[in-house]
């Protein structure tokens, strides 16, 4: 393929040198950081992130504006938390004229596109400071999470610490220090349908994009894509916010990433396919296409 | 691999000054487009749109466009022939003067955009019924894609103001622009023309009905964003609209990246921000 990572200027393991910040992050802190330390030196007024929701481990976005909100959000919750929907609030109610936002790589797709084609988005495009893109294969409804744990996992939501997709399984990690993992196999099925269509799995239109895959555990993969996602990580790394590795220096490293964006792509790809032959002589809508 | 962003200046030498810097100030005027807004029953509203763009507007006029009708701001009695004509607002099938002037629009301008909610789908006016002084008789309000033929839809109540800055450079580099400048032209509006063909009806149902039931949707949030009157909620990921405040101006079907999504022209969307916003500095 040969675009499947997308255009970026730098690619390096990193992880946050904030104690308080990686304790409870889903790998380097990356996110919490780059907003914390964006928020604190201007970059960003304020940043639209999957806060804590009215249910266990499901997300609400919100508009973190203090360091607290944004330490209030650490860690991934592997279900759907809609943070486009508050681009718009975030320039009106909370008044905020550079916005920092973390999302998906769909996401960071509805926000190029909304800078591009604004329908419904007035003055918004220019109102984009930071976008960080999470690496993302798929992503779950909350009543997948549900079954997934309670059901198949046989443990109680509330009493969850951590989820994690990685190495092949779905884990699930308990405050009382039981592991279950599950395999991959039985979590394919619960997948919000709308990703298998995805053609993205590093963000690529996002100004900083990070996951944990291709770094050691505790460290997240970090790509450097535009130019004000250049100007906020030089800046954090001259700040001391984070320790880094030369990608080409980290097992297993860029070529795992790789891969793996090649199989979600052109499996993708070919279920965007296979949808437009989906019936007898009838199929499915294309959006690569047209409305 | 990095596309070359054609710069949105055209091309053409002009003729004294070398200097690149005093070239953009002495463009001759036979380069711009001509465009202007008819205003149908709208509400005024995406006129407002236009005017928000500020001094982006100024520029825009300055430079790209000459606005040779509006019946707010240009002293024109009659449609003139134009390259790009803004029509706000539905048709009033009741009038007889809005059905010919819309009719007349479609005779005398080479692109007809359809401008707001009201032109493309209708939007508030879907729910007129008569009554009102002093023309109780007007009761029935058509999207002008029901008269005549529309090019570009630029759906929202009210439009942006970006929205129509965009259009408009699109628009002037697709009539005046170089080769490269077109291609790039025709690839943004491409979709804003498949809107236009699709049809004249919307609402939030077609989220639904587009997007869920098609299993497209994946949660992003967009609709809820785009949305003028709030209708829509999300509930577990999804969008939840309300189908009681929904206006019907299309913005969410055409803010939600999975109505389209072209990834040709979204992919440079760095490149195409700056040409825009330099075309206008
Ligand atoms: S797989 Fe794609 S569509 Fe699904 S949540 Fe991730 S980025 Fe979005
Ligand atoms: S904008 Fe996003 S949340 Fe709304 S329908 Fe489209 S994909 Fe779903
Ligand atoms: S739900 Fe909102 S954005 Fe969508 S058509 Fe109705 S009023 Fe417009």
């Amino acid at each position: 393929m040969g675009n499947e990572l997308g255009k970026y200027t730098n690619c390096v393991s990193a992880r946050s040198t904030d104690k308080e910040i990686l304790k409870k992050a889903q790998d380097g802190g990356i996110v919490t950081q780059l907003f914390a330390f964006a928020l604190d030196a201007g970059i960003i007024d304020g940043a639209i992130v999957a806060g804590p929701g009215d249910e266990p481990w499901r997300p609400r976005p919100i508009v973190a504006t203090t360091r607290e909100e944004l330490l209030a959000a650490r860690g991934t919750r592997y279900n759907i938390s809609p943070n486009v929907s508050l681009i718009k609030e975030a320039t009106r109610s909370y008044g905020l004229d550079k916005v920092g936002i973390v999302g998906t790589p769909c996401q960071m797709q509805a926000i190029r596109k909304g800078q591009l084609y604004p329908v419904g988005l007035r003055d918004v495009p220019d109102k984009i400071a930071l976008a960080i893109g999470i690496f993302c294969m798929e992503n779950f409804p909350y009543q997948s999470i549900v079954q997934l744990v309670e059901d198949h996992a046989g443990q109680k939501l509330e009493s969850v610490k951590k989820m994690e997709i990685g190495k092949g399984k779905f884990w699930v990690y308990t405050e009382r220090g039981a592991v279950v993992q599950l395999p991959l196999k039985v979590t394919h099925k619960y997948e919000q349908p709308g990703c298998h269509v995805c053609l993205d799995y590093v963000a690529n239109l996002a100004d900083v994009s990070t996951g944990s895959v291709g770094s050691p555990d505790g460290w997240s993969t970090v790509f450097v894509r535009s130019k004000s996602g250049e100007d906020v990580w030089s800046k954090a790394i001259a700040a001391g916010c984070f320790e880094t590795k030369p990608i080409d220096q980290v097992k297993p490293g860029l070529e795992l990433v790789t891969k793996l964006a090649n199989e979600k792509i052109s499996k993708n790809q070919k279920t965007v396919e296979e949808r437009m032959k989906f019936g007898v002589g009838k199929g499915l809508r294309n959006p690569y296409i047209k409305p | 691999m990095k596309q070359q962003i054609p710069a949105a200046t055209p091309q053409k030498p002009v003729e004294q000054p070398k200097e690149e810097v005093k070239s953009k100030e002495a463009k001759p005027v036979a380069e711009k487009i001509t465009a202007g807004h008819i205003h149908l029953s709208g509400c005024t509203g995406c006129e407002v749109a236009i005017a928000d763009n500020y001094a982006g507007l100024l520029t825009l006029l300055d430079r790209y466009v000459d606005w040779v009708y509006d019946l707010t701001l240009a002293d024109v009695r009659h449609v003139p022939k134009m390259d790009v004509a803004m029509v706000e607002g539905s048709v009033c099938i009741q009038d007889k003067l809005s059905v010919e002037e819309i009719k007349e629009t479609r005779e005398k301008a080479k692109i007809v955009v359809a401008l707001g909610g009201c032109a493309c789908y209708g939007n508030i006016t879907r729910f007129a019924r008569g009554g009102q002084t002093n023309q109780p008789q007007h009761e029935s309000f058509l999207p002008i894609g029901d008269i005549i033929k529309v090019d570009v839809y630029i759906p929202g109540c009210a439009p942006t103001p970006q929205m129509i800055r965009n259009v408009c450079v699109m628009a002037y580099l697709l009539l005046k622009g170089n080769p490269d400048q077109q291609a790039l032209a025709k690839k943004y509006l491409t979709p804003l023309m498949q809107l236009a063909e699709r049809g004249t009806e919307a609402c939030g149902c077609d989220l639904m009905i587009e997007v869920v039931n098609q299993g497209l949707c994946m949660g992003c949030g967009s609709c809820a964003a785009a949305c003028p009157v709030r209708a829509i909620t999300h509930e577990y990921g999804k969008p939840n609209v309300n189908r009681e405040m929904c206006i019907k101006c299309g913005a969410c079907y055409a803010q939600c990246p999975r109505s389209f999504f072209n990834f040709d022209v979204i992919n440079e969307y760095q490149g195409i921000l700056d040409a825009i916003t330099g075309a206008l500095q």
